[in-house]
């Protein structure tokens, strides 16, 4: 059984099908780069697979259960659970120091453990910065921070939706070396991305396009 | 850690390091918190303070002559006094009252005992000194405004003792004026003498019109003093008064209606600010709400987290407020009233507990509005 399963999914915008008909699967421990233009449906697809939002049709199988049926409420606790996410704008709570915003993901998720924050924070080479505010830290390392945040419950999948889009070619490096580390410890990746560098980084590419599956690249040289 | 104090540590970090945004709120509920614990420090105390001076303190017992007497002596004041338990008597003050000629124009005289006036009229306010000694006069504002006397000045005070015809008998004294009387009533517009000063002026000896008396006692004894006195000195007639606890009383309502209109008015002008700063606060963090609920926040902790700003807002605001509240009443007590007041440590729970219950109906809305965002906004290019 696959880990992630789309089937036949379709999110219908009045006229628009921002997607149409989508079928993929993800298997456990697997790298998946998400590419596509600009309102390809792209985060759509992102906010179906990280519990934010439903499919209008089709099922959506994330370790067997159905969440295109779920309430908004199970859909909160099963994205708690077994989802991490990493953002664009890396979204750091502004007020709150790099280790507090790796603790507020341990509070919704079971209970806050400064330590085990610290550690995560090490992990990505932040220990020096842990007590600094987001307005502090590079864009970089703001990103490091959202990742440290995205791992810190060790969730089943990590979704990321341009994780390099505001960062320069060094910065896009140290997060994609991060990738890689995470992906040998076996964790589940998904990343959306317009840089074709990124997409060859993952598996294996899919490339949607007004809404469907227009390609599927298998990445020959991917190294672990 | 547990998450209680991870709840903590976010709320308070939002409130210490989002100072400005939150400085708005909390100065409104500042400024709120301190009118309210003044305004109720005022409503409370001073009544009971102006109260327990007039009771204690103010005229409640009349002297007056007789039937058929037109005066009568300090002989017969002694007599109705001795009806009296001397430890209830707080003080006695004989008045005998003259028609007088100030530059011509007729003024009333009063001789009184000033001792006894100030005890029994505690309220009267003298911008001066009151007299001592013979030769000196206290007058009234209206009195001093008319003929522009200010402390310190001299006056001459003439008295027609007989006018037949063409013919007049008069006497006349010099004064120095030592203080003028403010009371908002009647007696503005008299002049004050000694009694003694009065017999030598109108040659005329012992003839009292009317004395009041100041009697600490419940209004059981005084009927019975009253009852006594009636029964067995017949020059005199005793009467009970209530003028100045009446309009103490309606005075005091009036304050106090005004005090509650402005505390309400305050209160709803506190509650309007902080539900539009949350309004705001709330719009401003749609993202942070909606990266919270995407990490897996529930409704109720998103709830929790900004009520948990809002009342931890309310709650200092209302320390703070509380303790300026009281400089506030302690600075209208003593301009306007004349007296200090004690600092009522019970004020501080209620003004932080008031604070605290309209911080948290402000936010109500505003709150409820947090839940409505969307998590899936965060993956918007927004
Ligand atoms: N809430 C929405 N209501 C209506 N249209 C939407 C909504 N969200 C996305 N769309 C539309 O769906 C299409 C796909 O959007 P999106 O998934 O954000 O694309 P991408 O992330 O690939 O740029 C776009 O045409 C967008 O305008
Ligand atoms: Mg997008």
């Amino acid at each position: 059984m696959s880990l992630l399963e789309l089937k036949n999914i379709s999110k219908i915008y009045g006229e628009l099908k921002a997607l149409d008909n989508v079928s993929i699967n993800v298997e456990k421990g697997e790298w998946l780069a998400i590419m596509g233009p600009s309102g390809s449906g792209k985060s759509t697809m992102m906010n179906i697979i990280g519990c934010m939002d439903k499919p209008s049709l089709g099922e959506v199988l994330l370790d067997g259960v159905d969440i295109s049926k779920e309430s908004a409420k199970n859909l909160t606790t099963i994205r708690r659970d077994k989802i991490g996410l990493i953002f664009q704008q890396f979204h750091l709570v502004n007020y709150l120091t790099a280790v507090e915003n790796v603790m507020v993901a341990q509070y919704y998720h079971s209970l806050p453990d400064e330590k085990e924050a610290m550690e995560a924070l090490a992990r990505v080479g932040l220990s020096e910065r842990a007590k600094h505010l987001p307005s502090q830290l590079s864009g970089g390392e703001q990103q490091r921070v959202c990742v440290a945040r995205a791992l810190i419950n060790h969730p089943e999948v990590v979704l990321a939706d341009e994780p390099t889009g505001n960062l320069d070619e060094a910065n896009e490096n140290i997060v994609l070396d991060l990738f890689r580390q995470l992906h040998r410890e076996g964790t589940t990746l998904i990343v959306v991305t317009h840089d074709p560098e990124v997409a060859e980084a993952a598996q294996r590419t899919i490339v949607l396009d007004h809404g469907r599956v227009a390609r599927e690249v298998i990445n020959e040289n991917f190294a672990d | 850690m547990s998450k209680r104090k991870m709840f903590f540590r976010m709320i308070t970090a939002s409130l210490i390091r989002r100072r400005s945004r939150m400085l708005v709120a909390m100065l409104a509920i500042v400024v709120g918190a301190a009118i309210l614990s003044g305004l109720v420090t005022i409503y409370y105390d001073v009544p009971r303070q102006m109260g327990a001076q007039f009771r204690s303190y103010g005229a409640n017992m009349l002297f007056m002559a007789g039937q058929g007497q037109s005066s009568f002596t300090m002989e017969d004041v002694d007599k109705g006094l001795s009806h009296i338990d001397s430890g209830n008597l707080v003080g006695v003050a004989p008045y005998r009252y003259e028609s007088v000629l100030i530059n011509e124009k007729p003024t009333i005289a009063a001789g009184t005992d000033m001792a006894g006036a100030k005890s029994t009229s505690p309220y009267w306010f003298v911008s001066g000194e009151w007299p001592d000694e013979s030769g000196e006069v206290l007058i009234g504002k209206k009195v001093a405004s008319t003929f522009k006397l200010v402390a310190g000045s001299e006056m001459s005070v003439r008295y027609i003792l007989e006018a037949s015809g063409d013919e007049v008998e008069d006497a006349t004294m010099d004064f120095t004026v030592t203080g003028v009387l403010d009371t908002g009533g009647a007696e503005e517009e008299y002049i004050f003498i000694s009694l003694s000063d009065m017999e030598a002026l109108t040659r005329k000896e012992n003839a009292i019109d009317l004395a009041e008396l100041s009697v600490s006692a419940s209004q059981a004894e005084l009927e019975s003093y009253v009852k006594d006195i009636g029964d067995h000195v017949p020059e005199i007639t005793p009467r009970l008064v209530k003028r100045v606890t009446q309009s103490e009383t309606t005075v005091l309502s009036k304050l106090q209606a005004l005090v509650l209109l402005v505390t309400v008015i305050v209160l709803a002008l506190t509650m309007i600010c902080v539900s539009t700063t949350m309004m705001a606060v709330v719009s401003e963090r749609r993202r942070e709400i909606g990266l919270r609920k995407a990490l897996g926040a529930s409704d109720g902790s998103i709830i929790a987290e900004f009520m948990g700003e809002g009342l931890l807002l309310g709650g200092v605001g209302g320390l703070l407020g509380s303790g300026l509240g009281f400089v506030f009443a302690q600075g209208i007590s003593v301009n306007v009233f004349n007296s200090s007041i004690s600092f009522q440590p019970l004020l501080v729970p209620v003004t932080v507990i008031v604070s605290i219950l309209v911080t948290g109906l402000a936010c109500l809305q505003p709150v409820r509005s947090a839940t409505d965002v969307d998590p899936a906004l965060v993956l918007k290019g927004e």
